[in-house]
């Protein structure tokens, strides 16, 4: 059974810009767009496991902080080497300020 | 960023018969567990071999290496992308290269020439390096396609294959000078000096590159590059090799053609005669420190270099700013140093002074290769993690 669980603050995440949330033994990655709206994907990079909320958001793109391996975090496609294997997404929504993501 | 990923296969386990001695590796992660790992004095490079499970059984390959703290907002903002830079030393690049290159042209056939040759050399069997690496990174242009193009036309001239380099640079990231998972590892223990000689002119480095080229031509992938280019990208390898074969035929077909060296000059040869400021910067990065740690302040280094040298190298005198955050682009590496300079060694003041105490450690190496140059880090720095870079054992090293 999927679960909505609170992430984070709105405001703790600058836009353009990732945070990491760790819940029940696993990692995500929190984004918020230059457009203010916020997405989640795994937190560990599929190429190693290098946290990407290490990494740089450019538009719709998180880079890894290790090799520079580049994800659309809006759909977790992996856009290049060395990524392949593109990283999981969650529902993300936002209630009363604070950021809630489905995980599960 | 180094060379021979291609060479490692055919000269590992050299000094397999030199004394045995003890190396502890202590690992306490993943699982916080203390190893020792007595081995023998004697290291096999090769990426299926020995030293290759090892490192993965005792936890030194994909480590997590010490990094400098630095606050998010600092760090998102030395990690920032710009074309600018990058734009204009492309530019300058080409157009001197373009410039040098019909000089040489023009005067060819006279004495006039050398000049035009050397400083054309230069900038494409050298500066080509640099732009390989960094454009590799995908940091030095914030539009892809511009690092995608300057890549592929610096792997040309620097002749690295665009894919096999890709994945070797990633996997000298995540195991950065552990024997038997680096594959670009330069100057392997005990070092062979008549090679690092020879590279200074590209012999040996082009050799291999036609070799691997013609082999990867031919549909062939080695054992060693299937450690590390995943099996998807390997048509892309081979039909990149295909592509540079047929130019380099052309090339060869029209100075048949023309009874003339000059088309050679022009394509190829300049990866011999103008490698040397490659090798002679590439060789400080890591050359005669240690193996087989997670702290890059310990197996890479800073040098402090000229305006020229630093053009033509893109800012990787960095060196060890670069391998803590490859994530900064190369125009962004002095201020990311200043700010973290407290937490390393001091730099080297100069190339010069980078190769007075590299060649006399290389030297002792001949003799044992255990010894290295250790690092001293100032005050001010956060210290080693001495249980995982534990080198007492080793005698003579870091004197």
């Amino acid at each position: 059974m999927s679960d909505w669980v609170e992430a984070c603050a709105a405001g703790d995440i600058d836009e353009e810009d990732v945070m990491r949330f760790d819940h029940a033994g696993r990692t995500y990655a929190i984004y918020r767009s230059p457009e203010d709206e916020y997405f989640a994907t795994d937190g560990l990079c599929s190429h190693e496991k290098v946290h990407l909320a290490d990494g740089l958001v450019m538009d719709d793109i998180i880079e890894c902080p290790k090799h520079n391996g580049r994800f659309n975090y809006k759909t977790g496609d992996a856009r290049g080497a060395p990524v392949c294997v593109n990283l999981k997404t969650y529902p993300v929504k936002v209630d009363a300020g604070k950021v809630l993501i489905q995980v599960g | 960023m180094a060379w021979r990923y291609g060479e490692v296969e055919a000269s590992h386990r050299r000094g397999a018969a030199l004394p045995r001695a003890i190396r502890q590796v202590l690992m306490e992660e993943p699982a916080m567990t203390a190893i020792s790992s007595p081995a023998p004095s004697g290291r096999d490079y090769s990426l299926t071999g020995r030293d290759a499970k090892r490192a993965v059984e005792n936890g030194l390959s994909a480590a997590e290496w010490y990094h400098t703290e630095i606050p998010r907002k600092q760090m998102k903002e030395l990690m920032q992308r710009s074309d600018q830079p990058a734009i204009r030393d492309t530019i300058i690049w080409l157009g001197a290269l373009i410039l040098s290159g019909a000089g040489g042209a023009w005067f060819w056939g006279s004495w006039w020439c050398v000049p035009f040759f050397f400083a054309y050399g230069t900038l494409y069997g050298s500066s080509t390096d640099s732009r390989w690496h960094e454009c590799g990174h995908g940091t030095a242009f914030r539009t892809q396609w511009m690092n995608d193009a300057v890549y592929q036309l610096a792997c040309f001239m620097i002749m690295r294959n665009p894919v096999t380099w890709r994945w070797s640079h990633a996997r000298h990231h995540t195991d950065t000078i552990i024997v038997g998972r680096d594959p670009e590892i330069a100057v392997m223990r005990p070092p062979d000096l008549l090679r690092v000689v020879l590279n200074f002119f590209g012999m040996l480095d082009a050799w291999h590159a036609m070799t691997d080229m013609v082999r990867n031509a031919a549909g062939i992938i080695s054992a060693a590059e299937k450690t590390f280019i995943p099996e998807q990208e390997q048509p892309s390898a081979i039909r990149i090799a295909r592509i540079w074969l047929a130019i380099y035929v052309a090339t060869f077909v029209l100075a048949l053609y023309l009874h003339s060296w000059l088309p050679l000059m022009l394509v190829g040869l300049p990866r011999l005669y103008g490698a040397w400021h490659h090798v002679m910067t590439g060789l400080l990065q890591h050359g005669g420190l240690a193996d087989n740690v997670i702290d890059h302040r310990l197996n890479s280094r800073t040098v402090y270099m000229n305006p020229i040298s630093r053009f033509i190298y893109w800012n990787m005198n960095y060196h060890v700013e670069h391998h803590m955050f490859p994530m900064v682009p190369y125009h962004a590496l002095p201020k990311l140093h200043e700010m973290i300079k407290h937490d390393l060694p001091a730099p080297t003041p100069s190339i010069l002074a980078g190769y007075r105490e590299m060649i006399p450690a290389f030297l002792r190496q001949l003799r044992n290769e255990d010894y290295f140059l250790k690092r001293e880090l100032p005050p001010t720095a956060k210290p080693y993690r001495e249980e995982l870079h534990n080198d007492n054992p080793v005698a003579a090293a870091a004197e």
